[in-house]
This record gives C-alpha cells, structure tokens and sequence, in this order.
C-alpha cells in the first residue's frame, strides 16, 4: 500500500476552492490526503456575486461547494481555524487553535484584504470594508439607522459597494482620490462619460479628494475632512480603496515576497520553497498581482496539473472586464491607456447617447491592442477576439466603434476565431472545447453549459458561446428547425400570433389557413392551450373537444390502468374539517384510494370514467372546484401557515396564496405553473422552487420568477423586491402572459427565461420598465381570463351532451373488465399483471 | 363473409376524438375524423400500456396516415392498419367502419384484419 501524501492548502476562498474541486477529480487524487484551513465561519462562497446578498442571497445560496462536498471527498476542513504559522524545516503547518498538520505540499491560497488607508479616524464608528459576508451584514447593520453613506474609491468595486449603499435607501456619495473614475480601467473620456452617468442616477462623485481625518460629525455620525478644506458628513464609510495581497505568514516563515507585497511565484505557481505554491490574490506573478477570479482559477489548475507531474504553467491572464456598474455598461481591453509603443488611438463620443469608445491600435493599424467602452458594449466580444487572438483588423479599424448603418455588418464572425481562442474565460474554455462538444452532439446553450461548464461562471461570455454554437450547428449542416410539428411550419410563438392577429377562434381556421394535414397530438394540444389562453373558452365545446390531451378531455388524469385520479382544488392548502370529511366521505363511498399529493392538497386514484361526473357533482355540492390537475396550467400556490400563527411570520402568506390561486386558476399554459407564498426568509412554502414565488419581507412582498422541481431543478430569480400586494399582482399578471404568449410548447417557465435572448434582465425590462410597451395589453389579456373563468367540471356535469361521453362503452353500461384492483395496507391499488391471473375483479362502487 | 354489426348513432360519435363501443365481446375504439368525412374503428387494448384506452386517445395524421396516440405513452397507431408507427413489430386490429342511415357500424371478422375504412355517408 502507497502512503498518502498530505496537502495541506491555507485558505478556503474562492480560489483555494477552486483548487480543491480540481484536485479531487484529477487523475491521482488518491494519492493526496487534504486538508484545509479556513479562517472564516463558513466553507468557500461566491465573493464575485457577493452584493447579491442584499437582494435576497443568503450565505447558503452563494457556497461554491454543496454539503457533503468535504466528508464525500475525504477532506478535511478547519472552519473558523486560522492558519498562524509554517515550519518550513519540519514541513508542519499550525493553526490558531493549536492545530499541527503536516505537509508535503503546501498551497497558499490566503487572498487579499481591503486596504484602508491610516486616515486618523479610520477605525471610528460605521467605518467598514466590503469583503467577507460578515461585513456585509455590519453594512446592513449601520445602514438602518444611517441616512449617508460614502465609498472611498471609485474603482470597480467600490462603485458595486456605492450600488449596494444606495439599494439600502441611503444617499450615497463617492469619494476618489484619482482625477476620475475607474482610473485604472478608463481613460479621461471613458471616467467623465462614467460619472455623468452615475450622477444622474443619484449617486454624488468626488474626484481628486485626499481625505486627512475622520472626526465626530454634528448630523451624522462621521465627519471626512479633505485636503482642499472641504467636508463631508456621514453615517458609514466604506473603505474600497484598494487590496492588498495576505502575505504576512508567507513573510513569517521566509518566503519571497514582492517589495509591496504578494507572495513571490513562477510560472508553475511555485513561491521561493518548491514544495510551497501560492495561488489567487495573495501570489505575485512577474511583479502582478490579479485581482479577478478567473487568473486565480487558472493557477488553481495550473497547481493541480504540477502536482500530478505535468507540464502545466500559469503564464499571466488578461484583465479585460466587462460590467455594468449601476446599469451602466462599462468595458475595457487590453491596453485602454494606450502605453505601448507607437500606438494609436480612434475615440469615438456621442453626448446625445452618452456613449463613449476609445480603440488602441498598433502604429500599423493592424492589430487591436486595447479599448474602452462606456455606455454601450454590445462590440465588446468581437474587440476582446481581435485583441487576444492577433486577429488583423480591418482596413478602418474605426468603422468597429461607429455606428453603423442600416445592414452592413461589421461583427466578426466566430469562423474567424482561431480554435484557441478562449470563449470562456471564467472557465478558460478555448473554442476548440466548445467545438468538440457540439461534434459529440450538443446542440443547445444548456448541453454546452452542462458539458464544458463554459458560460456557467459569470455568463459573459452567452452571446458569444450561442454565435460559436449556432455557427457550428450550421456548418455541421444540422438545420436548426423550430416548427411545431408537420402541419404547421410555425413555432408555438407564431402560431401564438397568428390566432392573436387574425382574431382566429378555431383549429380547424387555422389549420385551413395556415397549416395542412389533419393535425396531430403535438400541434392540437399547442392549439388547444394558445385558443383557451386567448379567448378562454369551455375547454370541451365541440370545436374545441379534439384539440384536448386525454387527460384534459376527461377533466381528470389517466392512471396506468386506465382509471382516473381526481384533485379537486384546495387554494392555498387551506381546508377546513368539514371539507376535509366531504372528501373523505367521497373517497370512502367510491372506495377510492386516497393520498396527500406534494402539492398541498389531496389525490383521489382510481375513479373509472363513469364514475367521474357522479363523484366531481357530490364534490362540487360539497363547495369544491376543479384543481386543473389535468392541464397545463397553475396546478397550486402552495403557502405556509404565515403571520396568522406563525412566529416568524411577517405577512399573511395562506391569505395571499388563496387570492393568487383564486386568480390564475384555469389559466391555459405552454406547461404547468407552479407558485408558493412563504410568511418570511425562513421560506417553509419553498417558493424559490416555483414558478413564482412570493417571500414576505419587512419592506414588502419579494417576488421571484421561474423556479422549478422536477427533473432538473432551478432556484428561482429574485425578480423585484419591496412590492405592495397590487404591484405583486401586476408584476404577475404581466409575466404569466408574456410566458404564455412567447414560450414554446411544454416549456416550463425555467427554460423559456434562460433561452430569451437577455435573460432575467430583458424579462424585468418588459414586466417592469414596459420596455415593449405592452404590459396594459398583457394586463387586459388576464382580467379576460379571470373575468371569463369557469369551473369546467361544474359547466359539464350540467351538460348531458357532455356527459354522454363519460361511460366506458358507448352502447353499454358495463364497466371496464380489465381493471382489477387489489388491496394494500387497507387501500386499493391496481393488480399487477402476476396478480391479475390469480384475482378475480373486486366490486368496486 | 363478416357481418356488419351496428354500434352505435353517428350522434354518439365525438368530433375528431374518439369513443369505445362494446362488440360481440370485444372493446372497440370508433374514431370520427371530421375533415376527412370518415370513421375508423381500431381495437381498444392498448398493448404498450396493456390497458383498455385507445379510444381516448388524440387522432390526427402522420405524414398523411391517419394515427391515434395511445393516451399512455404516446404511441402512434394507424387507424387504417393498426400498426404502431414507433414499432412496426407492435399492432392492434383494425376493422372496416361505416355510417348507414346515421348508424355506425363496423365489420368484425373472426379472420384476418381488413385495412379498408369506410369515407361515406358520414354526413347524414
Ligand atoms: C400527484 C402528484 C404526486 C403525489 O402524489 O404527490 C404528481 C403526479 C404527477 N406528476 Fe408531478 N405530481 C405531483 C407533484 C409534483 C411536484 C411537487 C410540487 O408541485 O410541489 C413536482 C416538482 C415541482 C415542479 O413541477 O417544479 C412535480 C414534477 C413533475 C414533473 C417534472 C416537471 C419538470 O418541469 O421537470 C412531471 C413531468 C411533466 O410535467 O412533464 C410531473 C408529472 C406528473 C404526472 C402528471 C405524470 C403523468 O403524466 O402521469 C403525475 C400525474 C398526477 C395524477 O395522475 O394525478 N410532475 N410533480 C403531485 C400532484 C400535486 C398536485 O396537488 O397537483
Ligand atoms: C464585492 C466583490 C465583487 C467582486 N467582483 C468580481 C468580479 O466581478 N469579477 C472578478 O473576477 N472578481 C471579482 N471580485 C474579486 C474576487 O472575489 C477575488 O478575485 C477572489 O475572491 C480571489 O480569490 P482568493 O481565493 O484568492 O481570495 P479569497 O476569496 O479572499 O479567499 C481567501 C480566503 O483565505 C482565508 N485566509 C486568509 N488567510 C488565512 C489563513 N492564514 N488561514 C486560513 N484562512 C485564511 C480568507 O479568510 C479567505 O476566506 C470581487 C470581490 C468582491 C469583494
Ligand atoms: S416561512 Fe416563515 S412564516 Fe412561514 S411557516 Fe416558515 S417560519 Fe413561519
Ligand atoms: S466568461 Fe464568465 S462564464 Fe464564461
């Protein structure tokens, strides 16, 4: 038997954990015994989405690893254990709670801190960073009594920081100890389009202010006083001036380290003492530190391939980033501040749009070497290939950053990327990876993610890793068809128009004007929900009775036997003892066997098809309706029992999902709809899974949009927050049609916002800023709806026409005699095919 | 020569959808395809899903051969031959249907299965 070697790896970030998630599928991950220390309370979270925490995030939502992550794979984690020394001779690592472990590879993967300039007054009161999740939570803390919050440091962060102040409903200001904004990023042109921008949203820029002490201020808590003799008062200061790498225990035990810090490595990650690596923001690579994930990644991996023996090295990463920084887009590439030799700028400003592009190109115009986006970034994908790949550019360069004109395209096409060139750069996902994926058969976004994890990190890199796809698919010669089916040449979405636009009430209309054949069990459903969507009308009216799924014509869902299940509607799950005895005492006399279903309400099997209209009339004088669990359509709004008796709970979650339920019940979808109501954070209606969920909050009602179980399960998307109960409603009637109207056929709510182009963001432009101009239409499409509501079982027991069909033979009163049940544990359930031989038909009803 | 047995009244029918009618014994799923003025009648034992309900499935056509989906899995059946479209090995008999006098009637034969339908009279 091998001895394991121990690794030992200081940090639990999110490059440290990047690491280990490598390490333990690499090729010889049984050889290494792991073990980390983690000084924080808690395992490795998603720092880069950190602000997202005060949209709802919790700490759970942003771990990086799932729970069994550790224990599943053999490592060992100190949490809330600092890591305080090495001993470098004896090859040992000891901790703040007196921990020793010894290694024969160590890694350092300690990251960074917040710099905080030694301003006198810099450790008063509300004086804090943006890191860590703790001090998110003191942000949170201070910000309920401040009324003023200032950032120090207008770069990347601490406008995100200066967002969060003003999210918290604080006058937010911002203060700069450089001329401009992002200086390290932008340009002159690109800061001062940037601040014009961020002004307007509210937010006070100061630029070129030395702040010289921090002192008691008369409204607010703190007082900032600067070198030009001005002041500032304040509640909370944000300090996000800057990191500075955590070397201190590398310096300790005689690592080398930079002259302004950051622990010394090569290109194989290696620091000073080959047997020690260093990895993420902590290291020092050729006088760089990097403070983005993806270099940190890319190290982490590099140390993974050396430990297994191959030639693997870190060779420096590109900085380029794109972001929108307060809804304001910004970008910039390569060398924006044009320090090469010889190079050459084209700036391009339009004040009216509030655009701004800078191009840095070679003295020969051939090559790009760097760009500046400001308000518009749409060219991002195409510059960043051109830069990194050495593509020649064309003969005027500047027609990439003018407008263009009408139709002349001047995107470059994925053809022209070499098959190294990265699409990814999150998960340094080359081209060639991605292409290969498509040849072994991926031919959606949602293979490709699941496949190369390309896309999975940031979402970046979509639009480009969709035009490589779509580019591929054609060249494969694969004809990316859309129709429904075969007789109509239409997607869902047409034909949604078609009916809309030519006011059509009928299958049989469209199928004469736009479709041929007779149609079949794909296109007559599709039909059947668009029709009852629109116009709502009895599902099983004789033109519209052959376009109903099986389960839909029989207002029930068929077993594997070839009975029925029936689910009368229970809103909310509210049910009181009376009803709950009216449905017992219905499952009793028909002896039907009886369960509760995961949706909150009850599941009666085994009803033949005769026996459903006399058990749907004793259920509907008993005061129920139909649960629509046959339909694509809202089966529940599941709640929990909320601030009635709840201890924690905030709002009336059982009132609210009663009235959502009364509402959208009968509503015809492209796929079922799913929604829950919880009376707080602590979330027992599970409504991040749904559809749509609804969370009570101090501030009002949370919504969030396109969750779901199933297969393959979603958390939902935080949509809007702080609503009132009509603002919810709106909000929801707005989205339940535009999915109805726009998604394709048996498509969840889910898949239909991740395949709209832009996303939960173009979602929220058109739901809430009306960005289409439609909402009053979306909104009078669902008081139709909710104006014209039946319940289709009450309609259609009182229909003898309609009740002609609920007999097993048309020209006979016996049963089916091909349904056998059997009994299990006091119930009835159908024979399987063995017991069928041996049993005779039980007298059922 | 097979009787022609009278099932049902065209009224009973179900505007392109289906209903099972009880024949000499056996379960027969009768079909009224309006569009093409015609019915069509199958057996009703669905012998994927091994349950009596052909009849409640959805009938349309494939590539111009008039189907009906099995309510269960979704099976394709030909209401001409009775051969399952995913499975050709997979078949139910098909019987020769017509409308008289507004009387459906289909044409049992205890021999081989006939793929003819009937296409007149139906709007009577
Ligand atoms: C009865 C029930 C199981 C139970 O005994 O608890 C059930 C039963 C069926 N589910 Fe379900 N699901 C039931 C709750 C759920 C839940 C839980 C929930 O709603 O909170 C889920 C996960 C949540 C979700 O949908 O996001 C669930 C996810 C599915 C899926 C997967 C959907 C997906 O997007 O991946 C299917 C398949 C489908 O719809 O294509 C499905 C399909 C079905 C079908 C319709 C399968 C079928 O075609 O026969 C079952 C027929 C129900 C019947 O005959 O009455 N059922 N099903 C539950 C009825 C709830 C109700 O009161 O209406
Ligand atoms: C608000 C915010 C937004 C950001 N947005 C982006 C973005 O959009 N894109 C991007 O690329 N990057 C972004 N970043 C930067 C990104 O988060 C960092 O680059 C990344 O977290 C670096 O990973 P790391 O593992 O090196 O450091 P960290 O994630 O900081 O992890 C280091 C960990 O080591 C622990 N540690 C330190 N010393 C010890 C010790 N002695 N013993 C035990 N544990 C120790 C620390 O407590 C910490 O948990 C953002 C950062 C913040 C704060
Ligand atoms: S979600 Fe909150 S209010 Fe609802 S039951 Fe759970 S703890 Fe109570
Ligand atoms: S670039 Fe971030 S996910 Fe691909």
């Amino acid at each position: 038997m091998t001895v394991k070697h121990s690794l030992v790896v200081i940090g639990n970030g999110m490059v440290g954990q990047h690491f280990l998630a490598n390490a333990v599928v690499c090729a010889n991950k049984d050889d290494f015994k792991i073990t980390t220390f983690c000084e924080e309370p808690r395992p490795a979270y998603d720092r880069v989405h950190l602000s997202e925490f005060f949209s709802g995030k919790t700490a759970a939502d942003l771990a990086l690893a799932d729970d069994n992550f550790f224990t599943g794979n053999g490592i060992n984690i100190h949490l809330g254990d600092k890591a305080v020394s090495i001993d470098r001779a004896n090859k040992t690592v000891t901790s703040a709670l007196g921990v020793t472990v010894v290694y024969d590879k160590l890694i350092l993967a300690t990251g960074s801190y917040p710099f905080v300039p030694p301003v006198p007054g810099h450790e008063r009161k509300n004086c804090l960073v943006y890191r860590t999740i703790e001090d998110l939570e003191a942000i949170a803390a201070a910000a309920k009594t401040g009324k003023v919050g200032v950032v120090v440091g207008g770069g990347l962060l601490g406008l995100e920081a200066a967002k969060a102040l003003k999210d918290l409903g604080l006058e937010t200001h911002v203060v700069e100890f450089a001329p401009r904004l992002m200086a390290v990023q932008l340009d002159e042109g690109g800061g001062a389009m940037l601040r014009h921008k961020i002004e307007a949203l509210g937010v006070k820029v100061h630029t070129g202010k030395n702040t010289t002490q921090i002192i008691d201020g008369e409204h607010c808590v703190n007082k900032m006083c600067f070198a030009d003799g001005e002041e500032l008062e304040t509640d909370i200061i944000l300090f996000s001036a800057g990191i500075r790498p955590r070397d201190d225990i590398a310096r300790a035990c005689g690592l080398d380290v930079g002259p302004r810090g950051g622990i010394v490595i090569n290109n194989q990650c290696q620091t000073s003492d080959p047997d020690i690596y260093a990895i993420g923001e902590c290291a020092l690579w050729n006088g760089m530190i990097f403070g983005l994930v993806a270099p940190g990644y890319t190290m982490a991996r590099a140390v993974v391939s050396h430990l297994a023996g191959e030639q693997a090295s870190f060779t420096g990463a590109d900085m380029s980033t794109k972001l929108k920084l307060m809804g304001v887009d910004v970008a910039s590439i390569g060398d924006a501040h044009a320090k090469s030799q010889g190079a050459m700028v084209y700036t391009y400003q339009n004040g009216a749009a509030e655009v701004y592009k800078r191009l840095v190109v070679s003295r020969d115009k051939k090559k790009l070497l760097g760009a500046v986006l400001v308000g518009e970034v749409s060219g991002y994908g195409t510059l960043l290939q051109y830069c990194l790949n050495g593509i020649d550019l064309p003969a005027y360069p500047d027609s990439l950053i003018l407008p263009h004109r009408s139709d002349e395209s001047v995107g470059l096409g994925p053809d022209a990327l070499p098959m190294s060139a990265q699409i990814c750069s999150c998960y340094d996902i080359s081209k060639g990876a991605v292409c290969a994926a498509i040849e072994a058969g991926c031919a959606t976004i949602n293979e490709l993610k699941a496949e190369t994890k390309a896309c999975t990190g940031c979402g970046g890199c979509a639009a480009l890793l969709k035009s490589v796809l779509d580019c591929e698919l054609t060249k494969l010669g694969v004809e990316v068809n859309t129709d429904i089916c075969e007789h109509f040449l239409y997607t869902r979405q047409d034909l949604y128009n078609l009916i809309m636009v030519g006011q059509i009430k009928t299958f049989d209309e469209l199928l004469d004007k736009h479709g041929k054949g007779r149609g079949c069990d794909i296109c007559k459903p599709a039909v059947g929900s668009i029709l009852a969507s629109y116009w709502n009308e009895y599902v099983l009216s004789d033109e519209h009775l052959g376009l109903q799924d099986t389960n839909d014509t029989f207002l029930a869902n068929m077993q594997k036997d070839g009975t029925y299940s029936v689910v009368p509607r229970i809103t909310g799950g509210e049910i009181s003892p009376d009803m709950l005895i009216a449905l017992g005492q219905v499952g009793k006399k028909y002896k039907l066997y009886t369960k509760i279903t995961g949706g909150q309400r009850v599941d009666l099997f085994g009803a033949r098809v005769d026996q459903l209209p006399y058990i749907w009339k004793e259920l509907i004088d008993a005061g129920f309706e139909s649960g629509h669990a046959y339909g694509k359509s809202l089966r529940t709004v599941k709640s929990c029992v909320g601030s009635t008796w709840c201890r924690y709970g905030i709002d009336d979650s059982v009132g609210l999902a009663i009235e959502l339920e009364n509402r959208y019940k009968g509503l015809r979808s492209p796929h079922k709809l799913k929604f829950a109501v919880s009376g707080c954070t602590r979330e027992c209606a599970e409504a991040q899974g749904k559809d749509v969920g609804v969370i009570a909050t101090e501030n009002g009602w949370s919504l969030y949009v396109c969750g779901n179980g199933g297969m393959k399960p979603r958390h939902a998307d935080l949509f809007a927050t702080g609503l009132d109960k009509a603002m919810l409603i709106k909000y929801i009637d707005r989205f339940l049609i535009f999915y109805v109207r726009t998604a394709a056929r048996l498509q969840r709510t889910s898949v239909w916002m991740e395949n709209m182009e832009g996303g939960l963001d173009y979602l929220k432009a058109v739901v809430i800023d009306d960005k289409l101009g439609i909402c009053s239409q979306l909104e009078e499409q669902m008081e139709h709806i909710i104006d014209t509501y039946q319940c289709e079982w009450k309609t259609t027991i009182y229909d003898d026409t309609k009740l002609k069909r609920f007999r097993h033979f048309i020209n006979s009163d016996q049963p089916d005699d091909n349904v056998v049940f059997v009994e299990e544990r006091g119930q009835i359930r159908p024979a399987d095919d063995d017991e069928r031989k041996h049993f005779k038909l039980m007298e059922v009803a | 020569m097979p009787q022609w047995i009278n099932v049902c009244r065209m009224d009973d029918l179900q505007p392109d959808s289906g209903v099972c009618a009880l024949v000499q014994g056996q379960q027969i799923a009768i079909f009224h395809m309006v569009k093409d003025n015609a019915v069509y009648a199958i057996h009703n034992y669905d012998p994927i899903g091994k349950a009596n309900v052909l009849s409640r499935g959805m009938i349309g056509d494939i590539k111009g051969e008039p189907v009906v989906a099995s309510p269960l899995y979704k099976q394709h059946f030909s209401l001409l031959s009775g051969i399952c479209l995913e499975d050709g090995s997979v078949s139910v008999a098909a019987y020769p249907a017509r409308v008289e006098n507004g009387f459906v009637a289909v044409q049992i034969a205890p021999a081989p299965v006939s793929t003819t339908c009937a296409k007149e009279g139906v709007s009577a």
